[in-house]
């Protein structure tokens, strides 16, 4: 596997991601019986959106437009050590696991200050959520990587995603489907989908990641939703690794498969959406937990 | 072959959650029931060389009991003794769910001694299961207040027994396991008429009502 | 203002010293006193001289500012003989030596906590502060008595226990308790968010920021003389690590229910001693299993977290002293907005909040990374002990999300949105000599964490008497660690570096549009008041509601009737080891000295009566016993 294969994953993880967003919408449209919006619509939002001046609030201050563009640049900087399929990321080292999830804290961090920087109520409730959630779903995403790295005894995500197929015929795909349905699970309530949390509501009293971006506007929400669509490729990229063991020896169709998983996985979470209903907010903590449980499961299955 | 049974077992772990997290008692009956088929599925498809008759058979009646004759009966008495489909445990569902972690964890824990007199062919696997299986029926049987999902608790306890009867030895146990079914039957017999019989006295088959009786 | 100078002096000197001595383990022996510096004393005298040094040019202007500070010669007295304890502290060479600065430190730090003393609550600190000193240095006491059984001159170097396991295992407990009391490891912490608040900030800074890491240093020497590091039993490991995990959980989760800002500061710094321990407990259990890297990379994350905390906690405390003192007040729920009025003190306080939370690029990202490889190293062992590292991994991502909860709490709701209180909205950027130590703290923290394959170097350097082993050596999934740190440099110029580009991005889209400003949108509101934001309370609320036990209690009154009058809801949070196991503990100390309390007749016959009863005691214990 040449590096060059490696760039050009990580290019078309940056073209393609917003694509990402509306395949989901396409399913759910084809679900719902509707025509949907078209396949490109989020490039067009985006195009709008770049286009646009700014309004601020009085109240807020540098932290406000800092959060968004230091969201996008954590995503940015995590996607690099995000492997797609076989192929190995552009960068990678041992842990590095934990460079993404922290470079993906910081962005966190930073759009809960930028949303409390509002002094919105509104905002306020949804940075409380936020936080809320994402703090018992790192542990979680921690040990069904780490339980991965078990099988493999690959030390980076490229290590140990390029090892899987091989393992997934010696040991089994119990044990990488327990971790990868917890990786899932996380996607879930990282991006903000429907059992966790819905992306189209605009119900105050449901929302979380909606409710932290309400005053941001033009360029400023675009930094959040490119950031958005590049963590969701992210987490995308991981959960079909470990779920579809496709391999191949010609780095190209590495490449096709690497995407297809990925779009694969956007199909799913569509056919989630469409079939599930948003779940209460106290049950949203059972879910993550859930998630912990099987990972735990994953572990000492794989530890046994 | 192993990546079969490993598959199998852990939808078999994977039915203990279900059952420790639902809070519906239908759906822990089906989670019941699927575990029985498992249990046969697991049996046959542990067997190593080409099907036994004896095996089959008992695979076949593990089937017939677990799978459908206790869980039509639990269905039926659900419905007799119009039994509300709620849950209602002691403890919130997130604890349960942190519990039941805790348990799966300490029943590795105490697996991995207990490892070394299991016959080197038994999958490893198979113990932490049955251990995990056993601890999640008490578990359902101290936190529910229902003397149904009690039954219930009952009979996942019974087949986690009946996994660490597997995971020692493979063929032996059969006649024994023959006998627990058997008394598993009985037992869950009595208790439906009994759950009905306290249900036509009393208007509803709360336990933790029962202990007014203490006085 | 002499003081200052003294200090400066003082600084210097620590200063000037230090690169003299690092190499060459050196001692002059001074009749039985003997000062040295090797390389551990050397790895913990930086931060003290800094944050010393900073702490007392912060107090330079903290102190001018006519604060409540009533007698700042006092206050400088006793600042001065607290960090020349301190010092003495690391630099002793021998146990009396380093009992007695252990205790004038303690004294020295008792007198500093209670400069306010007018305040009932700052006395009741103190006092707090000054029992559980004590209760420690009663186990210390023991440990050295135990220590120079066989070694009359008590000097370090004669130190080194062979005996049995029992022996060196008591040794470790008490040591543990002895300094865990010092270094406000969980079920010992109490009295730290009592004494720390209650501070001065300039003390505060001290005494978090390196204080109690002379805990951590106190054990790390007693390590030393406990013999063959894989002779260890595995338990020490396993309790250090548990701890940790508890301390580290714990503080966070108590951090995060408070609303007094240095309140909240105190107990993350008992999360951030769990995190050392945690490092210190894998140390232990890599060196048990025989696993280098797992131990080499837990003892350098523990060390240099030690320094990481010093900074960022000072920096911390010294912004919040410079918020309390432009406000009047340390309640996150009358503060707000300060970003406006002060935004230096923000930006400072911004720097230690992402420096704690373990966020890259700052210091703090690269200790905590340092302990998950060293619990990934454990965790990709073929055998052995891999439950342990998995707990920490555990643990330390729950800390790592839960301070970030905390810390968006501290940073978002004391200085961001809109001021609560008049105070807040009226608060004014602090002087030139309270900015410059915060300054100077916060490029710390960025410094070290960019400049992270140096910083391991030179922690892996000071831990050379403890792990003689070298980053070079050590491999974590085939890479050395240098190479490793230098990719991780390498991702953090990066992160900095597209940082820097989209500001730019944005600030170009944005040269020839249209930007406007208007209130804030709050759902089509038209009129938001202060009042309507999101408080401290409210933003933790569901977040403390998950772990039942540390629900604050809550004090309501609710609207009644038709035409309700006022209604008022608040929170009141206590910690849990407190009202669960220490008020107990106290209420049968009390029953059982009030029966003592019989043997105070008041008359002198009595007292010499237990006077030779004593004398006898010992006579009888000294002769019986020594033939």
């Amino acid at each position: 596997m040449t590096p060059a294969f490696s760039f050009v994953s990580f290019g078309l993880a940056i073209t393609l991601s917003p694509l990402l967003l509306g395949v989901i919408q396409k399913t759910k449209a084809f679900f719902a019986g509707r025509e949907g919006a078209p396949l490109m619509q989020p490039y067009f939002d985006f195009v709008k959106l770049f286009r646009k001046g700014g309004v601020y609030s009085r109240t807020t201050s540098w932290v406000f437009w800092a959060g968004p563009i230091a969201n996008l640049a954590a995503a940015l900087l995590s996607l690099t050590f995000v492997p797609l399929g076989r192929i190995p990321a552009p960068a990678a080292f041992p842990g590095d696991v934990f460079m993404v999830a922290y470079s993906l804290s910081l962005g966190r961090f930073l759009m809960v200050l930028a949303a409390l920087d509002t002094g919105s109520a509104f905002e306020g409730m949804g940075a409380s959520r936020e936080v809320r959630f994402s703090l018992l779903a790192e542990p979680v995403f921690f040990v069904s990587v780490l339980t991965l790295a078990v099988v493999t005894q690959g030390a980076s995500l490229s290590e140990i995603y390029g090892t899987l197929p091989r393992h997934m015929v010696h040991q089994g795909i119990s044990t990488i489907w327990l971790a990868g349905g917890a990786v899932a699970l996380v996607l879930l309530v990282e991006n903000a989908r429907i059992p966790v949390d819905d992306p189209t509501t605009h119900l105050e009293l449901t929302m979380i990641h909606e409710a932290m971006v309400l005053d941001h506007g033009g360029i400023d929400i675009g930094f959040v939703q490119y950031g958005a669509a590049l963590k969701l490729w992210m987490f995308s990229a991981l959960v079909a690794g470990a779920f579809f063991p496709f391999s191949s020896a010609r780095p190209f169709l590495e490449v096709m498969g690497g995407i297809g998983g990925v779009f694969a996985v956007a199909v799913a979470v569509g056919i989630v959406e469409s079939s599930m209903a948003r779940l209460r907010l106290i049950r949203v903590p059972q879910l993550i937990l859930l998630a912990g449980v099987l990972a735990l499961m994953a572990l000492l299955w794989a530890a046994r | 072959m192993t990546g079969i049974v490993d598959f199998l077992i852990v939808l078999l772990l994977l039915t203990n959650l279900r059952i420790l997290g639902s809070s519906r008692i239908p759906a822990c009956i089906s989670a019941v029931a699927l575990q029985g088929v498992l249990l046969a599925v697991i049996l046959v498809s542990l067997s190593s060389e080409p099907l036994w008759g004896g095996t089959a058979a008992f695979a076949l009646l593990l089937l017939a009991v677990k799978g459908v004759v206790l869980p039509w009966l639990l269905r039926r008495a659900m419905r007799d003794a119009s039994v509300t489909r709620e849950v209602e445990p002691f403890v919130d569902f997130s604890t349960l769910l942190l519990l039941g972690g805790g348990l799966m964890g300490l029943s590795f824990l105490i697996a991995r001694p207990l490892q070394v007199s299991a016959p080197p062919s038994t999958e490893k696997g198979l113990l932490p299961s049955a251990f995990f299986t056993l601890l999640t029926g008490l578990l359902v049987i101290i936190t529910r207040r229902k003397a149904l999902t009690q039954v219930l608790g009952y009979l996942t306890m019974e087949n986690g027994v009946y996994l660490f009867g597997v995971s020692q030895a493979i063929r032996e146990p059969l006649l024994i396991e023959l006998g627990i079914l058997l008394d598993v039957m009985a037992a869950v017999f009595v208790m439906g008429i009994v759950l009905f019989q306290i249900n036509r006295e009393f208007d509803h088959i709360d336990t933790d009502r029962l202990s007014v009786l203490k006085e | 203002m002499g003081a200052i100078l003294a200090f400066a002096a003082a600084g210097t000197v620590a200063w000037s010293g230090r690169p003299m001595v690092i190499p060459i383990p050196w001692a002059i022996p001074f009749g039985s006193l003997s000062f040295g510096v090797d390389r551990l004393s050397a790895f913990f005298l930086f931060p003290i001289a800094m944050v010393g040094g900073l702490g007392a040019v912060y107090a330079g202007g903290y102190l001018r500012r006519s604060s409540g500070v009533q007698a700042p010669r006092f206050f400088w007295f006793f600042y001065s003989i607290f960090f020349a304890f301190l010092l003495l502290v690391v630099t002793a060479r021998n146990g009396l030596l380093f009992l007695m600065a252990w205790e004038g430190r303690s004294l020295a730090s008792f007198f500093l906590v209670m400069v306010e003393h007018r305040e009932p609550t700052v006395r009741s600190a103190g006092w707090t502060y000054l029992i559980a000193a004590h209760l420690g240095t009663a186990c210390l006491l023991a440990l050295f008595i135990l220590l120079g059984d066989r070694n009359p001159t008590q000097d370090f170097e004669g130190f080194g226990v062979s005996g049995r396991e029992g022996i060196r295992s008591l040794l470790f407990l008490l040591a543990l308790i002895g300094f865990g009391v010092k270094a406000g490891m969980v079920p010992w912490h109490v009295w730290l968010p009592e004494a720390h608040p209650a501070a001065p900030s300039p003390v505060s800074a001290v005494m978090s920021g390196v204080m109690i890491k002379t805990g951590i240093y106190g054990l790390l020497r007693i390590m030393m003389f406990l013999g063959e590091p894989t002779l260890w039993p595995a338990w020490w490991g396993w309790t250090l690590v548990g701890l940790g995990a508890l301390s580290g959980v714990g503080g966070v989760l108590l951090a995060l229910a408070q609303k007094d800002l240095k309140r909240l500061l105190a107990y993350s710094s008992v999360e951030n001693i769990g995190v050392i321990s945690l490092g210190l407990g894998l140390w232990l259990c890599g060196v048990r299993v025989g696993n280098p890297a797992m131990a080499a990379l837990g003892l350098w994350g523990a060390l240099l977290h030690v320094w990481n905390h010093a900074v960022f906690k000072s920096l911390l405390f010294m912004s919040a002293g410079a918020v309390a003192h432009a406000t009047g007040t340390r309640s996150l729920d009358r503060l707000g907005g300060l970003i406006h009025g002060m935004p230096f003190t923000s930006l400072a306080f911004f720097a230690g909040s992402v420096s704690l939370c373990g966020l890259p690029p700052f210091n703090g990202f690269i200790s905590e990374l340092l302990l998950y490889g060293s619990a990934l190293a454990g965790i990709l062992q073929p055998e052995g002990l891999r439950r342990i590292p998995v707990l920490a991994v555990g643990a330390l991502g729950l800390m790592g999300g839960l301070a970030l909860a905390c810390f968006a709490t501290a940073f978002g709701i004391g200085f961001l949105g809109q001021a609560r209180s008049e105070e807040a909205a009226q608060a004014h950027e602090v002087s030139f000599l309270i900015a410059v130590p915060m300054g100077v703290a916060a490029v710390v923290c960025l410094g070290i964490g960019l400049m992270s394959p140096l910083a391991v170097a030179f922690t892996s350097f000071a831990a050379f008497d403890l792990m003689p082993i070298l980053p070079g050596v050590i491999r974590v999934g085939g890479w050395e660690i240098p190479a490793l740190f230098q990719r991780i440099l390498v991702a953090n110029v990066a992160l900095c570096v597209m940082l820097v580009v989209l500001m730019a991005a944005r600030r170009i889209l944005l040269l020839h549009r249209r930007v406007e400003e208007s209130s804030t949108w709050d759902c089509g509101y038209a009129a938001p008041t202060a009042r309507m934001q999101y408080t401290a309370s409210s933003f933790i609320w569901d977040i403390l509601a998950m772990a039942r036990v540390l629900r604050p209690r809550v004090k309501e009154c609710r609207p009644l009737g038709l035409f309700p009058r006022s209604a008022r809801l608040g929170t009141e949070e206590q910690d849990i080891f407190q009202r669960l196991f220490y008020n107990r503990l106290w209420r049968g100390i009390e029953r059982c000295s009030d029966r003592l309390r019989r043997l105070q007749e008041g008359r002198n016959q009595i007292y010499v009566l237990y006077l030779a009863l004593t004398v006898l005691a010992l006579l009888l214990w000294k002769l019986g016993f020594s033939q």
